[in-house]
């Protein structure tokens, strides 16, 4: 029987004890492995991998004994199901990637491995991490692991990341890896109550994560704390070749940027970011949030980001066109799904008909129809051109303060099946994510507080690009000034 | 509606034609509110990244992998994907 007790580490607390020899990587997989049994009934994992993950702790119990651990040896952590994994099963939670095993290994997760991180498995997502609920996965919703108290109905983790963000909130993970696009990272780790950091465009390498909207998909860790934030981040970030959108740029040390000193920095307070539709509980958060970090010696300023409310609009643009594109790939030809057809258009059209989920080809139709002939320029340029006025905005904010304190979502984690039949008010829930994704900042999500529904609720922190330091330094007095210990209603290893 | 389904390779059953078309409306109105900005000057924003894409070197980095990306089609002969036949 495994150690329930080893699951409540968090990434430096158990970096620490398998240092000191408290614990094997083996018996920490091993509890690990029993967690993401346990937590099945969320179904926040598509593909566990048990048997993986212990030869990988092995591999880094021998290198510990030597004393030459890698930064991350032994650490058990979760992949969301877009990441290329070599020999294992990626889903992209689509039916149309049946079968599909990639013959190549993504780069995020190959740094990672060769960092000591220990594989448990694939995290389920929205199809094709399009939505913002981790409902509309191929192989079926994940519950997040909260309930609202004294009501039963399942909620949604929040999403594209939701399986990811689930198991790290329900100790099936230590931490795991997202993809944000418009807030995928971010929204489920406010849902959840763990901290998510979508660092800046180029940080971290997109080669062998399936592609939704390239101009905006960002690699980032979804972890407990910042500290393991910035672990995580610096194991993941760094130049590839391979992408062209990668930034040759040198990896800081993160963790050193956690000083606990933010004495002088100016924090925008945005306020076109009330006017969209912020409940008084939300807002009286995001408040609390500038009063905390006020209290530790920043100054909070009032800024003004104009074009804010075209965000959405522009990003539902921008995302379908490139996922359109995108996904003309899956074509039955080359991997996964084919239906057969009696032409070759007729196999592509019955196979791509099979294969997208109603979200997904939702998307598709809309990229299609704003890139097609005759409506190019009035949709998919003038989208691009306002995009430049969003990234404008964002960079005359940051000549006056050095990072921007915002809510993380307009609200907490709804029922599954709430917002489901109308797109655009699922589409709100990006609301404040949406704007830095486009310009390509970094944001972080931390938890603040809980909301009257006892379901938490985080703050965002967006700062210049390229400087995640700024971003987790700030991110960490939050934390510690909100001092979040609320668990959810339902982790592994309970034994209450 | 057809002619979009047809251009994004998706075989649409006619009943769904109609509830898709009105979905569709809806949400290109909504983006219609971009309208209301002035961007007469605005360059587009293709990327966040450098403007520039980097060159490297134009040699063979790795190939030969044949078993390995066939491994993965749904259909396949003698070393090549199987497409229904497109001449006549």
């Amino acid at each position: 029987m495994s150690d329930p007790s080893l699951l409540a580490l968090t990434l430096a607390e158990a970096r620490d004890g398998l240092a000191r020899k408290s614990f094997s990587a083996r018996e920490l997989t091993a509890a690990y492995n029993d967690a993401v049994s346990e937590i099945e009934p969320l179904n926040a994992y598509i593909t566990p991998t048990p048997e993986r993950a212990l030869e990988m702790a092995g591999a880094a119990d021998r290198r510990l004994a030597k004393g030459n651990a890698l930064p991350l040896d032994g650490i058990p952590i979760a992949v969301k199901d877009l990441y290329c994994t070599k020999g294992v099963l990626t889903t992209a939670a689509s039916h149309i990637l049946d079968r599909f095993c990639p013959p190549y290994e993504s780069t995020v997760t190959e740094k990672l491995w060769h960092s000591g991180a220990v594989m448990l498995g694939k995290t389920n997502l929205d199809e094709f991490a399009m939505g913002s609920s981790s409902t509309t996965s191929f192989y079926g919703p994940v519950e997040s692991p909260w309930r609202r108290p004294g009501d039963n109905r399942p909620l949604v983790p929040g999403g594209s990341s939701g399986g990811s963000a689930a198991a790290v909130a329900a100790r099936a993970a230590v931490a795991a890896t997202g993809t944000d696009t418009g807030g995928s990272i971010r929204q489920p780790a406010s849902y959840c109550g763990i901290v998510g950091l979508k660092p800046t465009y180029g940080r971290c390498s997109r080669w062998g994560v399936v592609a939704f909207a390239s101009s905006l998909d960002h690699p980032g860790p979804m972890t407990r704390t910042v500290r393991d934030a910035a672990i995580m981040l610096h194991a993941m970030a760094g130049h590839d070749p391979r992408d062209s959108t990668s930034a040759p740029l040198p990896v800081p040390d993160f963790e050193a940027a956690l000083t606990g000193d933010i004495r002088g920095l100016r924090v925008g307070i945005p306020k076109e970011y009330r006017a969209e539709g912020m409940s008084a509980e939300i807002e009286a958060i995001w408040q609390q949030g500038a009063n905390w970090l006020q209290g530790a010696g920043a100054d909070p300023v009032e800024i003004s980001l104009p074009m804010t409310k075209y965000a959405l609009p522009t990003y539902y643009i921008i995302a379908p066109a490139e996922a359109s594109s995108n996904l003309a790939r899956y074509d039955g030809v080359r991997f996964g799904l084919r239906v057969e057809g009696d032409s070759l258009d007729e196999m592509y059209e019955l196979t791509r008909a099979a294969g997208f989920g109603p979200e997904v080809r939702r998307r598709i139709l809309v990229g299609t129809y704003v890139l097609s002939a005759g409506y190019y320029d009035d949709y998919y340029l003038k989208a691009q051109r306002v995009r430049s006025l969003i990234a404008r905005d964002f960079a005359a904010a940051f000549e006056r303060v050095d990072c921007i304190l915002a809510p993380t979502a307009p609200s907490a984690a709804f029922a599954i099946g709430e917002n489901s039949d109308d797109p655009i008010a699922m589409y709100l829930n990006d609301v404040f994510t949406v704007p830095s994704s486009l310009a390509g900042l970094p944001a972080i999500s931390v938890p603040a507080g809980l909301s009257r529904d006892g379901l938490p609720v985080g703050l965002q922190i967006i700062g210049r690009a390229f400087d995640e330091e700024t971003v987790l330094r700030i991110a960490y007095v939050l934390e510690s000034a909100a001092q979040f210990r609320q668990v959810p209603s339902f982790v592994a290893g309970d034994r209450r | 509606m057809a002619r979009i389904a047809t251009l994004a390779r998706i075989k649409l059953p006619e009943a769904e034609w109609e509830p898709l078309a009105n979905e569709l409306a809806r949400i290109l109105t909504w983006m219609e509110q971009l309208n209301e900005v002035d961007t007469s000057g605005i360059a587009p924003m293709t990327s966040v990244a450098a403007a520039r894409l980097p060159m490297r070197e134009d040699r063979v980095t790795e190939g030969g992998g044949r078993e390995e990306i066939l491994a993965n089609a749904p259909r396949t002969a003698r070393g090549f994907f199987v497409v229904p036949k497109v001449v006549e």
